[in-house]
C-alpha cells in the first residue's frame, strides 16, 4: 500500500529526514518510536502534504500513485489520514460541519452522490457513541478549547467517518490517561480491516498492550536504524534508546 | 453669510429649501441656517482632519446629489422592500429620504409609544424635537452633521416612555431608488429611564449611485436599555454616511452592532457619552470587496466613573477593498473605575486589499482598566491545511475560514429574523455548501 524509498527531506536548509525506507501492507500494523526530534511528525507531515518540506530525494509511492506530487486534499480522498499530535482549534467551524464536508468530499471523489441528511446523522452518531463522546461536541467548534484528551478522540472521529485506507496516528496515546487511551484503542480497532494499514507513532509501549503492531520500527536522526516485532517496542521500554544511537 | 461658498450644494440649498419639512418653525429655520452656514464654510470634511485622514470624501462633492422634490416616477417594489423587512416587527419605511406610510406598518404600537416620522413629529411634537436635536451632536463635530441639520428632508422620531419595554424590535428601512439620489435623514430616539427598546436600521438602495447622508441622536434614560443594530447593504456604487450619536444616563445600557457590506464609499460614525455606570457594546463587521471603501468611527466617552465599554469590530477585505477602523476611548479626569476594552481584528484576502486600524485611548483618570487590540493578518495556513488534510480543497477551506471569522460577529445578533437576515448577507458573499443553518 505505501512504500517509501530513500526518503530524504529538508526545512530550508536542514535536513530531517535523511533516508527513510518503510514498505507498508493492506492489512498491516507498524509502529513508529523514536527520540524527540528525530523526524517522526516531519516524516507524518510529508505523507499528509504539509506544505514547507522539501523531498530532496526518494518517493513515496502509495496505492501505485506517487504520492509526493498529489494535493494534500486528493491524498485525503484518496484514504490517507493523519491524525495530528497537535491538531488545531478553528474557532467558528463547527465538528458537525468540517465532518460532512470531509465525507462529502470523500464521497464525491469516489463518484458516490452526498450523502443523505438522516443517513449522516445516524452514522455520526454512532461513532460519537462509539468513542463515548457527548453529542454536544458535534456543534462546538473544531477543537476549541476542548481537552488534549478530547482533541485526541476527536481526530479518531474524523477517521472514523472518513473511513481512510492508510491511517497514520501521530501520538495519538500522547496525555491521555488510561480509560481514555482504551477508547481510543478501541476505536482504532473497531476499523481494522484487512484493507486499512496503520502508522502509530508513539513513545510508549502502553498503547502497544492495545493496539498490536506487527513491525515496530525505531526513528532516531532522521533514518530508521532499527526494525522489529513487538517485544523491540519492550526492549526499548527497558533500554531507552542509547544503545541503538551509539550503534 | 460672509463665508466664500465653495459647496455646490451650499449653492443649491435655496432650490433645496423650500421642500424640507418646519419652515413655519422659526427656531428650526434659525438652526438650519447656522448648519448651512457651518456647512458652507467647510464642506464635507477633508482627509486634512485627523479623523477623516484614511477617507476622501470628494467624490460626493464632485457627485452633486440632489433631492427628490416629488415622488419617484417608477412604482417601488414591494417585494424588494419586503426582502429586508423584520415580520416580527413595526416597521417604518423612509424611500428616498421621505417616511411612507403606505409603506410602513406601525399597526398596534403601545399608546404611550410615539414612533412619528420627523416631518410629521415636527408639525405635531415641535418642542419635542427642539428639546433633543442637536443635543447629542454639534453641527461643529463635522461637514455630514451640519449638512445633515441643513438638509434633512424627514428622519424618525421614537419616544419610548418611561419603563415602556418594547415587545417587538422597531425597524427602520431606509431605501433608495433612484440614481443620483440624496437621502437626508435626521432620526431622534429617546428612551425614557428604565424603558427597553430594540431598534433596528436597514440601508439598501437599486444599483446606481446615490448618497444616503443620515444621523440618529439617541438618548438612553437612566437605567434604560436600548440595543440599536445597524445593516447597511447599500447599493455598491452608493455613497454612506452614517452617524449615530448616543447619550447614556446613569447606569443606562446602550448596545450599537454594526453590520456593513454595502456602498462603493461608506463611513459610519458611532459615538457614545457614558454617565455614571453605564455600559456601552460596540460590535462590528465590514466586509468589502472589489473597490469598497467602507470607514467606520468610533467614540467612547468615559465622562463618569464606573462605566464599562467594550468594543469589538471585524474586518474581511478581499480585491481591492479598503477598510478603516478607527476608535477612540476618552477617560475624562473624572471617570475613575472606568473598564474598557477595544479590539479590531482584520482578514486581508487578497494583496491588493487594505486595513487602516487606529486606536486611540486618551486616558486622564489614574484608576482604570483600559486594553485594546488590533491585528491585521491573513488565514491561518496551519487551520487551511487542517481542513485540506480532511479532503477539503483548498478554495472551500478558506472559504470556510473566512466566513467562521465574520460570522462570530452576526452570531451576537438576538433578533432571529435579523440574524437570518444578516447571516444571508454574509453567505451570499462567503456560500458554505452543505451546512445547515443550526450547525453555524
Ligand atoms: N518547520 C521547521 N523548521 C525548522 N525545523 C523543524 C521544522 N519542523 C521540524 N523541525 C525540526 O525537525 C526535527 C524533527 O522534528 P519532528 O517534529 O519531526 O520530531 P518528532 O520525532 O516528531 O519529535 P517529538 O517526539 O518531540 O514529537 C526537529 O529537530 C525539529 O526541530
Ligand atoms: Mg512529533
Amino acid at each position: 500500500m505505501l512504500s517509501i524509498k530513500n526518503l530524504h527531506v529538508s526545512v530550508g536548509d536542514k535536513p530531517i529526514l535523511k533516508g527513510i525506507n518503510l514498505e507498508i501492507k493492506a492489512g498491516e500494523i507498524h509502529a513508529i518510536m523514536g527520540p524527540n526530534g528525530s523526524g517522526k511528525s516531519t516524516l507524518s507531515h510529508v505523507l499528509s502534504g504539509k506544505a514547507g518540506y522539501t523531498v530532496t530525494e526518494g518517493s513515496v509511492t502509495y496505492q501505485g500513485m506517487d504520492l509526493i506530487e498529489m494535493a494534500p486534499e486528493i491524498r485525503a480522498r484518496e484514504g490517507v489520514f493523519l491524525a495530528f499530535q497537535y491538531p488545531v482549534e478553528i474557532p467558528g467551524v463547527s465538528n458537525i460541519y468540517l465532518l460532512k464536508a470531509a465525507l462529502n468530499a470523500v464521497r464525491k471523489h469516489h463518484g458516490q452522490p452526498e450523502v443523505d441528511a438522516m443517513d449522516f446523522l445516524t452514522l455520526v452518531k454512532n461513532k460519537v457513541k462509539l468513542l463515548e463522546m457527548d453529542e454536544k461536541f458535534l456543534y462546538r467548534a473544531v477543537n476549541e478549547g476542548f481537552s488534549g484528551g478530547e482533541k485526541k478522540r476527536n481526530e479518531i472521529l474524523q477517521m472514523a467517518i472518513m473511513e481512510p485506507k492508510l491511517c497514520i496516528l501521530d501520538e495519538t496515546d500522547s496525555g491521555l490517561d488510561i480509560d481514555a487511551l482504551k477508547i481510543v484503542a478501541d476505536g482504532v480497532n473497531s476499523l481494522r480491516s484487512p484493507e486499512r494499514a496503520f502508522v502509530m507513532v508513539t513513545h510508549y509501549q502502553r498503547l502497544l498492550d492495545y493496539i498490536k503492531p506487527d513491525m515496530v520500527h525505531v526513528l532516531a536522526h532522521g533514518r530508521i536504524v532499527k526494525s522489529g516485532g513487538p517485544e523491540l517496542a519492550l526492549e526499548l521500554e527497558e533500554k531507552g534508546y542509547g544503545w541503538l544511537e551509539a550503534a | 453669510m460672509s463665508a466664500v461658498t465653495q459647496s455646490r450644494y451650499a449653492a443649491a440649498y435655496d432650490t433645496v429649501a423650500p421642500a424640507l419639512p418646519g419652515r413655519d418653525l422659526p427656531w428650526l429655520s434659525k438652526r438650519r441656517l447656522d448648519a448651512l452656514a457651518q456647512f458652507a464654510a467647510g464642506g464635507f470634511p477633508s482627509p486634512r482632519e485627523e479623523e477623516w485622514r484614511y477617507t476622501n470624501v470628494s467624490a460626493i462633492e464632485k457627485k452633486l446629489f440632489s433631492p427628490l422634490l416629488a415622488a419617484p416616477a417608477s412604482e417601488v417594489d414591494q417585494a424588494w422592500i419586503d426582502s429586508y423587512r423584520l415580520q416580527d416587527a413595526w416597521s417604518i419605511v423612509l424611500l428616498n429620504g421621505r417616511f411612507s406610510a403606505e409603506l410602513s406598518k406601525l399597526a398596534s404600537l403601545p399608546d404611550m409609544v410615539l414612533v412619528l416620522g420627523m416631518a410629521e413629529a415636527l408639525a405635531q411634537h415641535p418642542e419635542r424635537v427642539e428639546s433633543h436635536l442637536g443635543k447629542a451632536v454639534a453641527d461643529s463635530e463635522h461637514g455630514f452633521v451640519a449638512f445633515n441639520t441643513a438638509w434633512f428632508s424627514d428622519g424618525l422620531f421614537v419616544h419610548i416612555p418611561a419603563k415602556q419595554v418594547l415587545a417587538k424590535p422597531l425597524q427602520l428601512l431606509h431605501v433608495v431608488t433612484e440614481p443620483d439620489a440624496l437621502a437626508t435623514t435626521r432620526n431622534l430616539i429617546v428612551v425614557d429611564p428604565m424603558a427597553q427598546a430594540e431598534i433596528v436600521e436597514t440601508y439598501t438602495g437599486a444599483d446606481c449611485a446615490y448618497l444616503s447622508a443620515g444621523v440618529s441622536e439617541v438618548f438612553v434614560g437612566a437605567n434604560a436599555d436600548l440595543a440599536l443594530y445597524k445593516l447597511q447593504a447599500e447599493s455598491t456604487k452608493a455613497y454612506h454616511f452614517g452617524g449615530t450619536y448616543a447619550v447614556q444616563a446613569r447606569d443606562a445600557r446602550f448596545a450599537h452592532h454594526n453590520y456593513a457590506f454595502g456602498g462603493l464609499l461608506a463611513r459610519s460614525d458611532i459615538h457614545a457619552d457614558l454617565d455614571q455606570a453605564s455600559a456601552c457594546l460596540l460590535n462590528g463587521l465590514y466586509v468589502g470587496g472589489k473597490r469598497q471603501h467602507i470607514d467606520n468611527h468610533t467614540r467612547i466617552n468615559h465622562l463618569k466613573p464606573y462605566a464599562t465599554s467594550r468594543e469589538l469590530y471585524k474586518g474581511v477585505l478581499d480585491d481591492r477593498a479598503r477598510g478603516v477602523f478607527q476608535g477612540r476611548v476618552i477617560v475624562a479626569e473624572d471617570a475613575q473605575k472606568t473598564d474598557s476594552e477595544m479590539s479590531n481584528r482584520n482578514l486581508l484576502l487578497s494583496n491588493d486589499a487594505e486595513a487602516d486600524t487606529k486606536p486611540q485611548l486618551e486616558i486622564y483618570a489614574d484608576d482604570v482598566k483600559c486594553g485594546h487590540g488590533v491585528t491585521v493578518g491573513q488565514l491561518d495556513e496551519k487551520s487551511v491545511f487542517y481542513l485540506q488534510s480532511r479532503g477539503v480543497d483548498e478554495e472551500t477551506a478558506r472559504n470556510m475560514l473566512t466566513f467562521a471569522f465574520a460570522n462570530e460577529m452576526v452570531d451576537k445578533i438576538k433578533i432571529r429574523e435579523l440574524h437570518d437576515l444578516v447571516l444571508g448577507e454574509l453567505l451570499q458573499r462567503f456560500p458554505q455548501q452543505g451546512v445547515e443553518k443550526a450547525w453555524l
